[in-house]
């Protein structure tokens, strides 16, 4: 332990704590605008300066490691002043049109200022130019960016993709890529977890609320709502309610309320997927152990940013992915043919939105191939935080709604659909199912979760034997299946060099896009909560325990959906409405036809 | 590490490919140094004159690097230039000194004379004009700075004497 004095009060704390958390741990809150714990960590904005006696210079408490004997003072005249200062630059070429900000009270910039007590613009600066790159997914705002570097950090640490890095200095810095090129021009993967970090209004989806409203007023369409399992235990984040609040039922209550004519659940078409990918999964390994050709391992191919940084940085590999489209677009084209014939509805009259945690799903709806009869599958897709903000515009009071329950028949699911949101989630989620299917038992794990799936690290793996299968499955028998597990980019290039090497030992690898899972995903509520994702996911894992059924393959509509219309799963059917394929895109967008970016 | 192969753009002239090579050893010298990306913009400039988009590019991929981080340390550095340069550098001092005594003036003619606006190139890619933020000899003010030769006390009347040197 280390002994050190803050403000005058004796505190001991284990070597290597920064000032910042020994503070902190001891009832002091020292104001900070960079720091993101355990991913922005550099001290590049400044803001939080500490006193220590015997040091020269103020000191960046967020980085600033305790040493014994340490006087530190965090708020001094020469701190605050020296705060303030650093705070006035900072907004000196900054856009202050804050009354037209979407950002307004929830900016952190703002929430400092007022923190700091700052009343004057005492520097003018070299307002930036108003460069607005308005790409599928993100929006980004060159002339609210006050260049802490969040996003930088997590674009080229985090995820490992590096799209966007400051460019020129001075006055003239931009974080933006190379050349001055658009986002959408780049390998950009869409991930959106540079939204998510960022303090101000500088990143951002692009907007997807206007399409929804417009829609919602059209008399003549059927406007179908899904949400994603994840969507249900953060929504209430943006309502005051703390980090993992299960509001499932207040969630389809306001979507109600809001006009939506169906109100249905990603989840049902999670278990679709399940069905679809773990089928596809055994056709693969029946194919390799008997000498055929089949690719393995297989990769899941529900996250979309995943899907667009495979198609960037591996475009060799693109075989390995399973050809499942993700569950929001396998229910878009159910919704405009099977439930569009129900109904007795024409499908150009369905308009299908996607409330998402995710920032990819906007840019996955545009892509060519997620189409059917010439109608996109899903037509809108807003975030967590969009349907949080429209909740607000329509003036319903979200925390006061009585529970409710999904419409049917695409609103019933099973507990794994729910895991979906979640690292190891869907692998779980499949392999309940696949192991079920081959040896007619249920997967023998503890209350059916594979343990060494759950959590949070970058990659996990599981490996288990098939004994004693049914007769269909006999050439399976004694095969121990290797699974691996990653979320974030960084991990998935960990794993797909492996494969490009020829060293994967596994059979089947579940890749999220984002480190976590769709919990956090890039259109999540933006969270100071350092557990944040620990608490979402015991929200995800309460749901899937709390249900009747929890192997997707007896859900009683996907049971009947087979029945009723697509025949059997990888059918002929399903692979016109339900599969897809992928294009090879390079870094540089090399092997696209048209050439885009350098 | 195995090892890595060496892609060069298409369309490079023969000069062209030649110099990408010349870089591309470069590369393989530096590869396992750490911090080595500004040595290697700094040679690789050298040798190609200056940093257009597509040696970004080849330098990031050989690096395993992103072309943004590349261009991000190629912008904010005013030494390298993402533009074409002329066979010789001329800068006038605008440090304090200089620019009481005159730097200013020979700024305003040189500009009338090569017929180039700061920071660019002359047509016949003789000089690339540039100003200095004090080269450190002020007792020689004002200075003007061709390449790495240093000329003191300079006139309008001397300028052209100066230039002409540098005519081949």
């Amino acid at each position: 332990m280390v002994n050190l004095t803050i403000n005058g009060k004796k505190i001991s704390v284990p070597e290597g704590t920064t000032i910042m958390e020994a503070a902190s741990k001891n009832g002091i809150q020292i104001p900070r605008l960079c720091y993101l714990p355990n991913i922005h960590e550099v001290g590049s904005c400044r803001i939080c300066v500490v006193e220590v006696e015997g040091a020269k210079t103020l000191q960046a408490s967020c980085i600033a490691k305790v040493a014994e004997g340490m006087v530190v003072t965090t708020n001094s005249p020469r701190v605050r002043k020296a705060r303030k200062i650093l705070y006035q630059l900072i907004i000196s070429d900054h856009a202050k049109d804050c009354l037209g900000c979407a950002r307004s009270q929830s900016c952190e910039l703002q929430q400092l200022g007022k923190t700091l007590g700052v009343e004057s613009q005492y520097f003018e600066g070299k307002p930036q130019k108003q460069h607005l790159d308005k790409s599928l997914a993100i929006t980004k705002d060159s002339s609210k960016c006050i260049l802490c570097r969040r996003c930088v950090t997590i674009c080229n640490e985090i995820q490992g993709v590096g799209v966007i890095n400051p460019q020129n200095r001075g006055f003239a810095t931009v974080i933006e890529p190379a050349a001055e090129l658009p986002l959408d021009s780049v390998n950009c993967s869409m991930c959106g977890q540079c939204t998510v970090v960022c303090p101000v209004n500088a990143l951002k989806e692009t907007d997807g609320i206007e399409q929804v409203w417009d829609a919602l007023g059209n008399k003549s369409k059927r406007v179908v709502v899904l949400t994603a399992p994840a969507v249900r235990v953060a929504i209430a984040e943006e309502f005051g309610c703390e980090a993992g609040t299960v509001a499932t039922g207040k969630l389809v209550s306001a979507l109600r309320a809001l006009g939506f004519d169906d109100v249905f659940d990603t989840n049902w078409a999670a278990d679709l997927t399940i069905v679809e990918e773990g089928t596809e999964f055994l056709g693969r390994i029946k194919a390799a152990l008997k000498g055929g050709k089949a690719v393995l391992p297989m990769i899941t191919s529900c996250s979309p940013g995943w899907i667009k940084y495979i198609e960037h940085t591996f475009p060799a590999q693109l075989a390995h992915l399973s050809t499942c489209k993700s569950p929001h677009m396998m229910f878009g084209a159910l919704a405009k043919s099977y439930y569009a014939e129900k109904i007795n509805t024409a499908p150009e009259d369905i308009f299908v939105v996607s409330v998402m945690p995710c920032t990819a799903k906007k840019f996955e709806i545009n892509r060519p191939e997620m189409q059917n009869g010439g109608l996109p599958n899903v037509d809108a897709v807003i975030t967590t935080r969009e349907l949080a903000a429209m909740i607000n515009e329509a003036g319903i009071d979200f925390m006061n709604l009585e529970d409710s329950e999904f419409d049917a028949p695409l609103g019933f699911s099973t507990g794994a659909a729910d895991i979906f949101g979640l690292t190891g989630g869907v692998m779980e989620a499949a392999l309940r199912t696949v192991y079920e299917l081959v040896t007619g038992r249920e997967l023998p794990f503890p209350n059916l979760h594979v343990s060494p799936l759950i959590g949070l690290d970058m990659v996990k793996e599981a490996s288990f034997k098939i004994e004693n299968p049914l007769e269909e499955y006999k050439f399976l028998d004694g095969l121990e299946i290797r699974v691996a597990v990653t979320s974030g980019l960084k991990g998935a290039k960990q794993l797909l060099r492996q494969i490009e090497e020829g060293l994967s030992p596994y059979h089947f690898i579940e890749v999220m896009g984002c480190p976590g899972g769709c919990i956090t995903g890039g259109g999540q509520p933006r969270s100071t909560d350092p557990d944040v994702r620990v608490k979402r996911m015991k929200g995800l894992l309460k749901e899937d325990e709390g249900k009747r059924i929890r192997k997707s393959h007896e859900n009683p509509f996907i049971i009947s959906l087979y029945e009723e219309f697509l025949g059997h799963p990888n059918g002929s059917k399903s692979h016109e409405l339900l599969h897809t394929h992928y294009t090879p895109r390079g870094i540089y967008n090399e092997y696209l036809t048209k050439t885009v970016g350098v | 590490m195995g090892e890595k192969i060496v892609k060069y753009p298409d369309s490079l002239t023969e000069e062209e490919r030649h110099k990408y090579e010349q870089i591309a050893n470069i590369i393989d010298l530096y590869r396992d140094k750490e911090g080595n990306l500004i040595q290697i913009l700094h040679l690789a400039q050298q040798v190609y004159g200056y940093m257009p988009i597509e040696l970004q590019r080849f330098i990031a991929e050989q690096l395993d690097k992103s072309l943004s981080e590349v261009s991000g340390v190629v912008t904010f550095y005013s030494f390298f230039s993402t533009k074409p340069r002329g066979k010789h550098t001329l800068r006038v001092c605008l440090g304090t000194a200089c620019y009481v005594r005159g730097g200013k003036k020979l700024v305003e003619h040189l500009q009338k004379v090569l017929n180039v606006e700061l920071g660019g190139t002359t047509e016949d890619r003789r000089f690339t004009f540039e100003v200095a933020r004090c080269i450190g000899a002020c007792g020689l003010a004002p200075t003007i700075m061709i390449d790495d030769e240093v000329y003191k006390q300079v006139t309008i009347q001397k300028l052209d004497a100066i230039l002409a040197k540098y005519a081949n």
